[in-house]
């Protein structure tokens, strides 16, 4: 009995003795192979990103053509100023942002600010009452269903920049140029480009 | 008959051995017996239940991956910059012990529900969408949003890092306790459903 209790105990000891040693070489090995490993790949993948110096080729794997590298998401204009409308038709566009705004059957984040009712509360603009008439003109108690998708027609805006510049010029500016006190001619009205 | 008789006969026989006393093991093992055993049983249950509460167990069945988890997964509290995700049971089990539990044995209709398919088609669970989400508002509106509140305080709310609006409407009705999260965030981790009289929500699109 005692013979086996020894024999347990000195294999238990040398079991224990040899995890130690060989998480101890483990530990010392792991850092070695980390810090061989990443430097070149490191370097690798910054002189990768720099597409002008290394020319890297779009995926169609076509001589010349090289990757470009995409322009920063643009940001949403959530600044709540209303901007002035380039023509009196223009749907007013909307200065906050609508992220994850739920506008289905179901329900209309929307006009939980700006539906009449709710406006006391929210100071937000009343939806306009053209948007109660149906096409035959008749005004309903309540938004038309054919306005009931707001954004089908008033849009976020965001501070991306026009591949090409605007030119438009608001009526009042083409007016008063034609009476000869407008603006120099070929300078775009203030607030063009919205929408 | 014999069967009846069979099992009364073993009841009986269970009785008298759970009734008498030990008569071959001492005091000493049935009562660190009683505790390891105990320690155990003890373990086991909250790991069971732990393992419950896992969005892995949730999503286990259809019913919870295509229906809630998919909305889930387009909303704010599932990615976002971050990087803080709020699994199924942060917002929808109690943290405390006690009102885990009743929690846990509300939840067993879902097991209900599960074995007769209440929900088992996006059609059926569209169709039952408006009573559920009223269960788990009214559960919010109870206990003042306390799911909401096990991360979000109003103590650490620094409102001039939010919008304007939004700044405005939570000192008129959060810090004076006018409303509760819950009254104004509808749907900001589902898809609402119809929101015809609902509070807050109107349908203003008339019937067609």
């Amino acid at each position: 009995m005692k013979q086996i209790l020894r024999t347990t105990i000195v294999r238990a000891a040398l079991l224990s003795a040899a995890l130690l040693v060989t998480g101890l070489t483990a530990l010392t090995l792991v850092p070695e192979s980390r810090a061989g490993s990443t430097t070149p790949a490191a370097a690798e993948a910054v002189s990768s990103r720099d597409v002008a110096a290394t020319g890297r080729p779009a995926f169609t794997g076509a001589e010349g053509l090289t990757v470009q590298e995409a322009a920063p998401i643009p940001k949403d204009v959530t600044d709540d100023r209303r901007r002035q409308r380039n023509y009196p038709e223009q749907p007013p566009v909307i200065p906050h942002s609508v992220a994850g705004y739920q506008l289905d059957l179901n329900a209309n984040k929307c006009l939980t600010c700006h539906s009449r009712e709710f406006t006391g509360d929210s100071q937000a603009p009343m939806v306009s009452v053209t948007h109660f008439q149906d096409r035959d003109g008749q005004v309903l108690g309540a938004v038309s269903p054919r306005r009931y998708f707001c954004m089908q027609c008033h849009v976020p805006q965001t501070d991306a920049q026009p591949r090409v510049q605007n030119t438009f010029k608001d009526m009042d500016s083409v007016v008063r140029q034609g009476q000869g006190q407008g603006q120099a001619p070929g300078t775009p009205a203030a607030g063009g480009g919205n929408n | 008959m014999r069967l009846l008789r069979c099992a009364l006969g073993l009841a009986k026989a269970a009785w008298t051995a759970f009734n008498r006393p030990a008569a071959h093991l001492g005091i000493g093992f049935l009562t660190i017996g009683g505790f390891v055993a105990g320690v155990i049983w003890w373990g086991g249950f909250n790991t069971v239940l732990e393992a419950t509460n896992k969005e892995a167990f949730c999503i286990g069945c259809h019913e919870m991956r295509d229906n809630p988890y998919a909305d889930l997964q387009k909303t704010i509290h599932y990615s976002n910059r971050s990087g803080v995700r709020a699994t199924c049971p942060d917002c929808h089990v109690p943290h405390k012990w006690t009102d885990k539990i009743a929690r846990k044995m509300q939840a067993s209709k879902e097991v209900w529900g599960k074995l007769f398919g209440t929900v088992d088609t996006p059609e059926k669970f569209e169709a039952k969408r408006k009573e559920l989400a009223g269960h788990e508002w009214a559960r919010l509106k109870a206990n003042n949003s306390l799911e909401c509140r096990n991360c979000h305080s109003a103590e650490s709310m620094d409102i001039t890092r939010q919008g304007a609006r939004g700044a405005a409407a939570h000192q008129e009705f959060l810090f004076t306790g006018k409303a509760t999260c819950i009254d104004c965030h509808k749907g900001i981790a589902h898809k609402l459903p119809d929101m015809t009289g609902v509070p807050v929500w109107t349908q203003t699109a008339p019937a067609h």
